[in-house]
């Protein structure tokens, strides 16, 4: 057996970025100053997102896939983890954690998502989504001297392991049964042996959902989503409600339509119920939150069930709807984070929704942005959320799915009371406590970019939606 | 027949040990059992051909690992472990789930129907050895997810000097 280096021009985003990684967790050693780290970072990944349009294929036998779909979501990677940086910066200066592996995690976690979203093989899948998980681990208990900050990465890593080991028991029962672990070898098993209806098969899809599900904070297995929103540092949590989401939605995009097509009856009946419990759970718990950290955190339980909906159609069509969506709640969400982090000052934590009281008077521009983005989350039109959510029931329509698009609307009616509920606080309620604003150069940037993206994706869809649409043909 | 029966006891005995680990008050003990874990685990890779597998098993877990464990276990002085009671007890829930859980795995594996093996037969290994036969498929066909292995080993190092030795401020 004569080893050949396989063809290494499609992986070169990674390769980069692994090489970035790398450089700045070796320069954070000669660098004192840490925003010049963060800067090195952000620009690194702008160049590294220009060998995105390189050449696309599979290498590594067919373990690794480069296709518009994956591009897509490296994408959404890419403009989470820029976004991420940007509002970090001064954060976690206040914070006190201003160290240089901050930012060598967070892009080692993003190197972990696009392994997920290449990923054409099993194994590689799960070492992708363990490199990603494990990097945010770290980053969710990054502030060591604060006890929620401990909770939030112990939790987040006992119940992440618990969901590791059933994407591994789903993984070895579908290597049993098919003595594959490349998504379309499986594929071309089970049609080839006639596995669809087989109640192993059912079990392992099963187990599988659970993981994902854990992944993309679906309801039953959002349990830790709350705890872990609330008690990272809040530039972290804004990375891992967009970031891992969609990384979780890429392999459930790939694993079940590509390897599970020919069992798509089955998982499309598990997933229908999923999506309905997570958009109850998320809405419907997220009208009792104080927290502004806790009831994004439900918010975004909620966004996952909206999104499932581009899965379970199950056609092209969805998928860029549900590619549509997240990449539009990226903005959306961090835009909201990035307002919630001003709020953070000095011996002031400022993440009671409490502390929005008056917010119009005393700072009339942050309140301004914060409204836009409550509006986008709730889905009001002009704003991208609208779109978002537009094209994804759309596409539910479509394929036949007319009572469920009516259950996801109706959710939709109540997640604009706790949306709303924060821009009546700004705007028709008196300030309580002072609030000064921690306003910085960089985060500014981040509030102009993301509004940007809001409004114009709101106003001209075209440009976006189009790019989903061809990033899944041929998928 | 004495194949089942070697199997079965491995199987039986992995599944009590590794609950005695999960259930022992103090620490030390759970290190303990382990270690008797590990060996078992490291039979059963014997079982199924795989010697090579069996030596790392016991070097790097039970004589790595385990020292490692024991060694953290020392430090932090943790004799007893501590007892919070809990906001809301989960034990019924959680034990009628996992009861259900096996009863639902049980049954859906009896559809199960193993795949035609691969060429890595018994007699493929033992004419190439095992460690041989290991080493090419994890440098060649492997090697992919071989580097992300490296990776996350990487980042796990990061993690344990981030959370573990940076000055404790605030």
């Amino acid at each position: 057996m004569n080893f050949q280096l396989p063809d290494l021009t499609p992986i070169v985003p990674e390769l980069l970025m692994t090489a970035l990684a790398l450089f700045v967790m070796l320069i954070d050693l000669v660098v004192k100053k840490k925003e010049a780290v963060a800067v090195i970072s952000m620009a690194g990944v702008a160049l590294v997102a220009l060998t995105l349009l390189g050449p696309r294929g599979e290498t590594f036998g067919t373990m690794f896939i480069s296709d518009g779909y994956s591009t897509f979501f490296k994408i959404i990677f890419f403009v989470n983890v820029i976004l991420s940086i940007l509002i970090s910066i001064k954060y976690i200066a206040i914070e006190r954690v201003n160290y240089g592996e901050y930012y060598s995690l967070i892009l080692f976690s993003t190197i972990g998502m696009m392994i997920m979203a290449s990923a054409g093989d099993l194994i590689v899948l799960y070492l992708g989504l363990e490199l990603m998980a494990l990097s945010t681990y770290i980053l969710a208990g990054f502030i060591r001297h604060d006890i929620k900050s401990n909770e939030a990465a112990l939790k987040y890593f006992l119940l992440g392991a618990f969901s590791s080991g059933f994407l591994l028991y789903g993984i070895s029962i579908v290597y049993g049964l098919t003595g594959t672990t490349d998504l379309k070898g499986i594929a071309a098993f089970i049609v080839e042996r006639g596995l669809y209806d087989n109640v192993s098969l059912l079990l392992s899809i099963l187990f599988l959902m659970v993981a994902f599900g854990f992944k993309i904070a679906a309801a039953p297995f959002h349990m830790w989503a709350p705890d872990v929103y609330e008690g990272a540092p809040t530039s972290i949590t804004a990375f891992m409600s967009v970031g891992p989401k969609a990384a979780g939605f890429a392999v459930i995009g790939r694993v079940f339509l590509v390897a599970f097509a020919a069992a798509r009856v089955d998982w499309v009946t598990i997933l229908i119920p999923l999506a309905i419990l997570t958009m109850a759970v998320g809405n419907i718990i997220a009208l009792a939150q104080t927290n502004i950290k806790r009831m994004l955190a439900y918010s975004s339980i909620a966004h996952a069930g909206y999104a499932l909906l581009g899965v379970i159609v199950a056609n092209n069509e969805g998928l860029a709807s549900m590619m549509n969506y997240l990449m539009i709640y990226a903005f959306m969400n961090i835009g909201a984070f990035a307002v919630i982090i001003m709020l953070r000052s000095e011996g002031f934590k400022g993440d009671s929704i409490y502390d929005y009281e008056g917010l119009s008077k005393t700072h009339p521009m942050a309140a301004a942005l914060m409204l836009i983005f409550m509006f986008s989350l709730t889905g009001i039109p002009p704003t991208a959320g609208f779109i978002g959510k537009l094209y994804i029931f759309m596409a539910a329509v479509n394929a036949g799915y007319t009572w469920l698009v009516v259950v996801a609307v109706i959710f939709s009616a109540i997640s604009a009371y706790f949306y709303l509920r924060i821009v009546m606080y700004m705007y028709m309620r008196d300030p309580k406590v002072t609030v000064s604003l921690s306003t910085s150069f960089s985060s500014g940037v981040a509030l102009a970019v993301t509004t940007a993206a809001v409004l114009i994706i709101g106003v001209f869809p075209t440009a976006l939606v189009e790019f989903a649409r061809m990033a899944v043909k041929g998928f | 027949m004495i194949q089942q029966a070697f199997f079965a006891y491995f199987a039986f005995a992995i599944t009590v040990l590794a609950l005695v680990v999960i259930t022992r008050k103090n620490p030390i003990h759970s290190v303990a059992w382990m270690l008797l874990l590990f060996f078992h685990i490291a039979a059963l890779y014997l079982f199924l051909n795989a010697e090579f597998l069996a030596a790392v098993q016991v070097i790097v877990y039970a004589g790595g690992i385990l020292v490692l464990f024991l060694f953290a276990v020392l430090l932090v002085n943790v004799r007893e472990e501590m007892r919070i009671s809990r906001f809301i007890g989960a034990g019924a829930a959680g034990f009628t789930f996992a009861v259900g859980l096996l009863v639902v795995v049980l049954m859906a594996l009896r559809s199960f129907i193993a795949a035609p093996p691969g060429m890595y037969t018994i007699e493929h290994i033992q004419q190439e050895t095992n460690a041989i036969a290991l080493g090419k498929v994890l440098y060649t066909e492997f090697l992919y997810p071989f580097e992300i292995t490296s990776l996350i080993l990487l980042v796990a190092i990061i993690g344990a000097i981030v959370l573990a030795k940076k000055g404790l401020r605030g």
